[in-house]
């Protein structure tokens, strides 16, 4: 099993003739992906240079492939609207790869998705990859190991791209597989959560162990670690980044600033051990922590 | 993104928010000029960033033409030092010159983003004038808060209920705070702004709501549509290597240490700075070159990093995934000739053609470069080199 998405998803991506959207489809083929078409207004009825179909709208690509994921690499300024028109469609799940969307968009694209009974993963992340099945979003497929052979298997919640690369890269090496790996981004406000993400790979057969990448910025963590508390019985692993980050400055990530006393490496860290969560001190030795607990 | 308080005086002023006359100056005869035309007891007040100015003189009470002078030529004259600013201070560029009203009672009330609600939140207290931090954490009690619908916005409910909170019970009194609230969120909403805050706000004994100091950020994701916001933009409260940097599409902040970082993704910079600490050296800053970093891109943050003459070591953590290692490894060798490296580079790579940009650094035979095999191998190598 796996969490989201699996080998039958059917997705279309949005903004398919874009140069970061066109890409991407280009690497989430090469890597299995059902991609079964793109959108791009004005475009409709041509093909993509993978030759997939384009249509003028969410709508017409829904009806003509029956798609229910949207990848959407839509520039800032019209990102949430297009995450909302996937919603309007009729989608199940949109990924929004963007960066850079202003907040208050995604205060009402939420919203918009959530009346809907839409899931939105992002903006401003990697995506979501369920290793040998299929990857939807911008990270290196290669380093992820599928679930086969008896291998373990992690499930992976990150606010960093790169960092998770870093512990997919670790676990890997070790010999692990991961079940499911998910970038929720960088952003204040966003869509899937620590929260609704723990909840999915707890209830996952195939995911043996959880691993959680946080950062200052916010209370999620906080609000995780009580989550885990209550309801987590996997090992959990996690790292936070930015315990030298300073206050006040937005460290790269919209999300990431320490800002009236909130949002501290320090009070994450705290939450978390409290609630039995394994919290390395180095980013370096999550893979190691998690074969500790996996042996 | 941040702006002065006279402009977002301006802005709540052209929302309906009523504020006590005022002029903007930008030297002391212009200062002189300013009180002729509005007399009687001024407030002049430096226009910084940085708070702590009361404390630090560039906040001054004046009665006459001759302390108005006095007050304008010290806080030109002098730089601001607040535990705010640093030992170097700042400089003020312009200076507010405002009608002083007497106050009865002190308000906060501010509109800020509720990240755990996903929507805004408007807060008000009675305690007005002190830091809204202070009275969260001596009396959290006293702030009360209305969450924002995300597509309704202020309800004129959640209104009264502010001012119900804020005990202002007289009718014409109440009527006013709904126009400052209803101005502010406006202001909020129009600017896409992630703090509009007034405090204080204050009630005169005559029993007039006048907004005395106003401050406000914005998102600096939404400012690309706000032309007037890009007018408002004051280069000069900006770090000018965080600037430069921004427009190469790196984010950088410098930092304390001396260990320069070269990073790839947000999250990895950060990490990279806390893994550098771990093994007890100190990072001197957060550089994050982006997935998509070019090598002109990459030669650029080199520059930047070594334009810090404190930085002793650098080192360079790429996980290639879009960003691939063998674009990093041609900057790193393009860098050294162009820049040449006096200080020790060490560099950790990974990922998408790793074993091609080893090979390329290999050739280049760099004598500063010292390759690492993995993460915490790279910040002993980083930390043993500067120490």
């Amino acid at each position: 099993m796996s969490i989201l998405v699996d080998k039958n998803t059917k997705v279309i991506c949005q903004g398919i003739t874009g140069k970061a959207g066109a890409f991407h489809t280009g690497q989430c083929l090469e890597y299995g992906t059902k991609m079964v078409g793109g959108v791009t207004p004005g475009k409709g009825g041509t093909k993509s240079e993978h030759d997939l179909p384009i249509f003028d709208s969410c709508r017409a690509a829904v009806e003509a492939t029956g798609a229910d994921v949207s990848l959407v690499f839509v520039p800032p300024a019209f990102a949430a609207d297009a995450a909302m028109e996937a919603a309007a469609a009729g989608m199940r799940f949109v990924i929004l790869i963007t960066e850079g969307v202003p907040t208050l968009d995604m205060v009402k694209a939420r919203k918009y998705l959530d009346d809907a009974g839409t899931l939105l993963l992002g903006g401003n992340c990697p995506g979501i990859i369920t290793p040998g099945q299929c990857k939807i979003g911008i990270m290196p497929g290669y380093i992820h190991t599928p679930c086969e052979g008896g291998r373990k298997a992690v499930g992976i919640i990150s606010r960093s791209g790169t960092l998770t690369y870093e512990a997919v890269w670790q676990c890997s090496s070790r010999g692990f597989a991961q079940s499911t790996c998910v970038g929720i981004g960088g952003d204040p406000v966003k869509g899937l959560n620590f929260i609704e993400l723990l909840k999915m790979f707890q209830e996952d057969d195939e995911t043996d162990g959880i691993v959680m990448i946080g950062e200052i910025g916010g209370t999620d963590e906080e609000a995780a670690a009580e989550f885990i508390r209550d309801n987590v019985t996997k090992p959990v692993v996690a790292f936070i980044a930015g315990r030298t980050a300073p206050p006040g400055k937005r460290m790269g990530h919209a999300g990431a600033i320490i800002s009236g006393g909130e949002g501290t490496a320090e009070s994450k860290i705290a939450a978390l051990r409290e609630a039995g969560v394994k919290v390395t001190e180095s980013p370096a030795t999550i893979g190691e922590e998690m074969a500790k607990r996996l042996a | 993104m941040k702006i002065h308080e006279y402009q977002a005086r301006q802005l709540l002023t052209e929302a309906g928010v009523p504020v006590p006359e005022s002029e903007v100056v930008e030297n002391a005869t212009q200062a002189v000029d300013a009180y002729k035309k509005i007399g009687g007891k001024v407030v002049v007040k430096a226009q910084v960033f940085a708070g702590g100015r009361g404390k630090a003189g560039f906040v001054k009470l004046c009665d006459t033409e001759a302390e108005v002078k006095t007050a304008a030529e010290f806080m030109f004259a002098n730089r601001m030092v607040s535990n705010q600013t640093g030992p170097e201070g700042i400089e003020a560029k312009k200076l507010l010159i405002a009608t002083a009203v007497d106050i009865e009672s002190e308000y906060y009330i501010a509109v800020v983003l509720d990240r755990g609600r996903r929507c805004p939140v408007v807060m008000v207290s009675r305690e007005g004038g002190v830091e809204i931090e202070e009275v969260a954490a001596n009396n959290p009690n006293a702030i009360a808060k209305q969450w924002l619908h995300p597509h309704l916005g202020l309800q004129g409910f959640q209104a009264a209920e502010l001012i119900s909170a804020l005990g202002l019970t007289d009718k014409a009194q109440a009527k006013a705070a709904r126009k400052v609230l209803n101005g502010l969120v406006k202001v909020f909403y129009d600017y896409d702004c992630a703090l509009a805050e007034i405090n204080p706000l204050v009630r005169t004994p005559d029993g007039e709501i006048l907004a005395i100091d106003a401050k406000m950020n914005f998102d600096d994701s939404a400012v690309f549509r706000h032309p007037r916001l890009q007018e408002m933009f004051d280069p000069s409260e900006e770090n000018a290597m965080e600037l430069r940097a921004k427009e190469h599409n790196l984010s950088y902040i410098a930092l304390e240490g001396n260990i320069g970082c070269l990073v790839n993704g947000a999250g990895l910079a950060m990490a990279t700075m806390d893994i550098i600490k771990l093994h007890g050296g100190e990072p001197a800053n957060f550089l994050d070159v982006g997935g998509s970093v070019t090598k002109e891109g990459a030669i650029e943050a080199f520059r930047i990093i070594l334009s810090d003459g404190t930085v002793k070591g650098v080192l360079v953590n790429i996980f290639g995934g879009i960003a691939k290692c063998d674009t990093i490894a041609e900057a790193l060798i393009a860098a050294a000739k162009e820049i040449g490296f006096k200080i020790p580079v060490v560099v950790r790579l990974e990922g998408t053609n790793v074993d091609r940009a080893r090979e390329l650094l290999k050739e280049a035979a760099i004598p500063q470069l010292i390759g690492a095999a993995d993460l915490t191998d790279a910040a002993e190598k980083v930390c043993a080199k500067v120490a």
